[in-house]
């Protein structure tokens, strides 16, 4: 690890273009030292020549393409299947990084899984005024049919998958979380299955822990979820279709648990129960695994006209004829509003303070912090409270006075549905980039999983990477890839 | 098993034995196309188009080019090569979780060879070799089936979907040729050796055939070949008598009871064709004999969507 040739880089190939630009990076310390965590990727990436590289690029995305590893782009008519696209280079974290984020994720979740308990009962931290009532019953995703329901072992929110950037000082800070229906986490598996092909060695010699068996683990906490009474469950993953942008996702975690990947189509509920349409007559469906949205589960409650979920589910729910994975109803702490109060929450639900911090907010909807959002639109990043995915936001520093005036004007008409934080300078990573290695803005979504009593997270998570230099923006929908990521056993 | 895995599997592989049907019919077609006369080679032609159901074009004279052109890549024709596997694979991908990811990858395979060619490339390199591509692709993914998909449910519904296929192609295959052989008075109807090899060719049967009867070429052999062989992968008894075997052991895994109508239409036609004689199909109406074989297959596939498919859950909840 203390070859000095290594320590230096910048300058040298295939690191010629690589540049600092001011923020933390993950592989070089601001004095241009090699982190130790990178040293010996970063010896491994000067031995190897550019072509080489090249050549295992265009492997890894052969790999892809010829697996159907694709997801679709809505709006887009011409090309329906890209491949997500996947950068060669590792990000690595070390055991000491991990653990802080491990622990302070399973704080939050365990602190958001009380509130959203709370709020559909007693609504004790509403009564206590740590969170306003009013901002929570204009949640969108508020969901009255929750009140009271008890839902099966306690959990709320059995997958999530939260969004984290590191900043300037090198700590990690929560950006989003996600605790309807995260997608990605194929990506994470697959990722690291490609680059146990790509760079088989490499990888041996690192000591990364492994991520494998997310599938066994996702499965154990879906099937605590069913009935006592039924001692063998049947559990589904309920896919919107194969027109979905994450259908890929939904066919490689149904196969990686041996469940059954059914369709609204494949369901129906008689008489409160949730069954499914086989070849040997009607099976009755214990715990749905719901990759879709509250809205769209059931035209008899929601949406009228969805077609993607099954009339009469949500009864059979409050019935406890079936258990679904998140609940209903969760969104609410999606509202990016909400997020503001996420550190208030962890304090009044279990007395400590946040370990993983996160970014100051300005609230639209409070006429104090509205006016500061309103007179800073050129410095800060405006985001619309229901919407994810990278669409509905305003990044300050790169609009255009339009889009500002646009904004400005959206603001004023809903308040309410807007918020505002600073830019964040967050962290750079080497990336593969036209033949030679160059930064790129990285986050970081680790996958949660919650049975109402323990937290699993699969050690390491999606890295998702703003391909274009420069940008902010990581969502696959914006042109973002991804990375595999590793994390170190010391 | 979920009912539209089942429908999807089926269709699957239906789709797929098709488009291997179709560039069967064309790479025979594109040979033989060399060694004959052009004024014999616009009824050829017709014959083969007319062996998948497909229309003629209605204006200008019917080239080799314009019908492998229609046959290979129009969209707008649901039986083209291209349109089988791009709804193959649109199939097998609302069952991605259910087949392996070797088929997964084959099918995709053969998918991104099949929609990066058109006309106008495959015609100025080598055709004959693109429609061989395709075959080899289609008995790859069948033989990548076979060697790492559980022999189970959905492999049976795969197998009749592709044995159903291959009877009804088959029967009509043979019935655009015994037609006009039959009714030898019309004049255009004339087929020589050439287009009786090209049938065996057709059916990838004309090795099979020299070794079981010699190359004297013989109607009424290459018909029991055909209909009634009981060893030949290609002959209608044969495909038959797979659709059988897939039906009981769908019946025996899922328990239905629903499932008796099938089995016993796949098990009359079955038995018509193990006791069927070729001198008495032949001498009788042919053409009706043909007719019919592909009416029962009809009639079979409804058998099978009624019991595993389409059923009504008020039918289901009453078992």
């Amino acid at each position: 690890m203390d070859d000095p040739a290594s320590e230096q880089l910048l300058g040298m190939a295939p690191f010629g273009d690589y540049r600092l630009d001011h923020c933390y990076d993950e592989m070089i310390d601001a004095a241009g030292n090699v982190r130790p965590q990178y040293a010996a990727l970063a010896r491994r990436l000067r031995e190897l020549s550019p072509d080489v590289l090249l050549q295992r690029q265009r492997y890894a995305d052969a790999t892809f393409l010829n697996q159907g590893i694709t997801f679709v782009v809505y709006g887009d008519r011409n090309d329906t299947e890209r491949i997500f696209p996947y950068d060669l280079l590792p990000r690595i974290l070390t055991a000491a990084e991990w653990q802080t984020i491990e622990r302070g994720l399973a704080q939050r979740i365990r602190a958001l899984n009380m509130f959203l308990e709370d709020i559909y009962h007693e609504g004790k931290i509403l009564r206590d005024r740590v969170v306003p009532r009013e901002l929570v019953l204009t949640c969108t995703h508020y969901r009255r049919e929750m009140r009271g329901l008890d839902v099966p072992g306690g959990s709320y929110i059995s997958v999530t998958g939260t969004d984290l950037l590191r900043l300037s000082d090198g700590s990690f800070a929560v950006l989003e979380d996600n605790l309807r229906v995260p997608s990605g986490v194929s990506y994470m598996l697959t990722n690291r299955a490609v680059m146990k092909r790509v760079f088989p060695q490499l990888f041996a010699n690192y000591g990364v822990r492994p991520i494998d068996s997310y599938g066994q683990a996702l499965l154990a906490t879906l099937r605590a979820l069913a009935p006592a009474h039924r001692s063998d469950p049947t559990i589904a993953l309920l896919t919107p279709g194969v027109f979905n942008s994450a259908y890929f996702e939904h066919t490689f975690l149904a196969r990686q648990m041996g469940i059954e990947l059914v369709e609204g189509r494949d369901l129906l509920c008689h008489d409160n129960v949730l069954y499914m349409r086989t070849t040997a007559g009607l099976r009755r469906v214990d715990v749905l695994y719901r990759r879709i949205d509250d809205d769209f589960l059931d035209p008899l409650a929601f949406r009228p006209d969805s077609i993607l979920g099954v009339a009469g589910l949500l009864n059979a729910y409050r019935k406890g004829n079936v258990a679904l994975a998140n609940a209903v109803g969760t969104g609410v702490v999606d509202d990016k509003a909400m997020y503001a109060y996420v550190p208030r929450i962890i304090r009044y639900y279990l007395d400590q303070d946040p370990i993983l911090p996160s970014i100051e907010t300005y609230l639209c909807g409070d006429p104090v912090q509205r006016s500061y959002v309103l007179e800073h639109l050129d410095e800060l990043v405006v985001k619309a409270v229901g919407e994810s995915g990278g669409y509905g936001m305003l990044i300050g520093p790169h609009s255009t006075a339009d889009q500002r005036e646009s904004f400005r004007e959206r603001i004023l008409a809903q308040p309410r549905n807007y918020i505002a934080q600073p830019t964040l300078q967050f962290s750079q990573a080497p990336c593969f980039v036209n033949g030679s290695v160059e930064s790129r803005h990285v986050d970081l979504r680790p996958f949660v999983l919650f049975n109402g009593d323990e937290v699993t997270i699969a050690p390491g998570g999606l890295t998702r990477v703003a391909l274009q230099k420069g940008s902010l923006v990581v969502n696959s929908s914006q042109g973002g890839g991804s990375k595999d990521t590793w994390v170190l056993f010391e | 098993m979920l009912s539209r895995v089942a429908d999807s599997l089926y269709w699957m592989s239906r789709y797929l034995e098709r488009a291997e049907h179709t560039a069967r019919l064309l790479g025979v077609g594109l040979t033989h196309m060399l060694d004959q006369a052009p004024q014999s080679a616009s009824t050829r032609w017709l014959r083969l188009l007319a062996a998948r159901h497909i229309s003629p074009p209605h204006n200008g004279p019917v080239g080799a080019y314009e019908i492998t052109r229609l046959m290979t890549f129009d969209t707008d024709q649901p039986s083209s090569i291209v349109n089988c596997i791009m709804r193959a694979r649109e199939n097998a991908r609302q069952v991605r979780e259910q087949i392996s990811s070797e088929m997964w990858e084959q099918l995709n395979r053969l998918y991104l060879n099949v929609r990066s060619a058109n006309i106008a490339s495959i015609w100025q390199d080598e055709p004959i070799e693109f429609f061989q591509s395709v075959k080899d692709g289609a008995h790859l993914f069948q033989g990548v089936t076979d060697a790492t998909m559980t022999h189970d449910e959905g492999w049976d519904f795969i197998q009749i979907g592709r044995y159903l296929e291959r009877a009804v192609a088959t029967a009509l295959l043979l019935d655009v040729h015994f037609l006009p052989y039959l009714k030898q008075d019309e004049l255009q109807a004339k087929l020589d050796l050439i287009d009786w090899i090209g049938l065996l060719k057709c059916a990838t049967s004309f090795e099979s055939y020299c070794r079981i009867y010699s190359a004297d070429v013989h109607p009424e052999q290459i018909a029991e070949l055909l209909l009634l062989s009981g060893e030949s992968p290609r002959s209608v008894r044969f495909a038959v008598g797979r659709i059988q075997n897939g039906l009981e052991a769908i019946a025996r895994i899922t328990g239905s009871r629903l499932g008796t109508r099938a089995e016993r239409l796949a098990g009359r036609l079955y038995a018509a064709l193990d006791y069927g004689q070729v001198e008495e199909i032949m001498a009788e109406d042919m053409h009706a004999y043909l007719e019919n074989v592909q009416r029962q297959c009809a009639a079979i596939h409804t058998a099978i969507y009624e019991a595993y498919v389409i059923y009504s859950a008020e039918a289901a909840l009453a078992i």
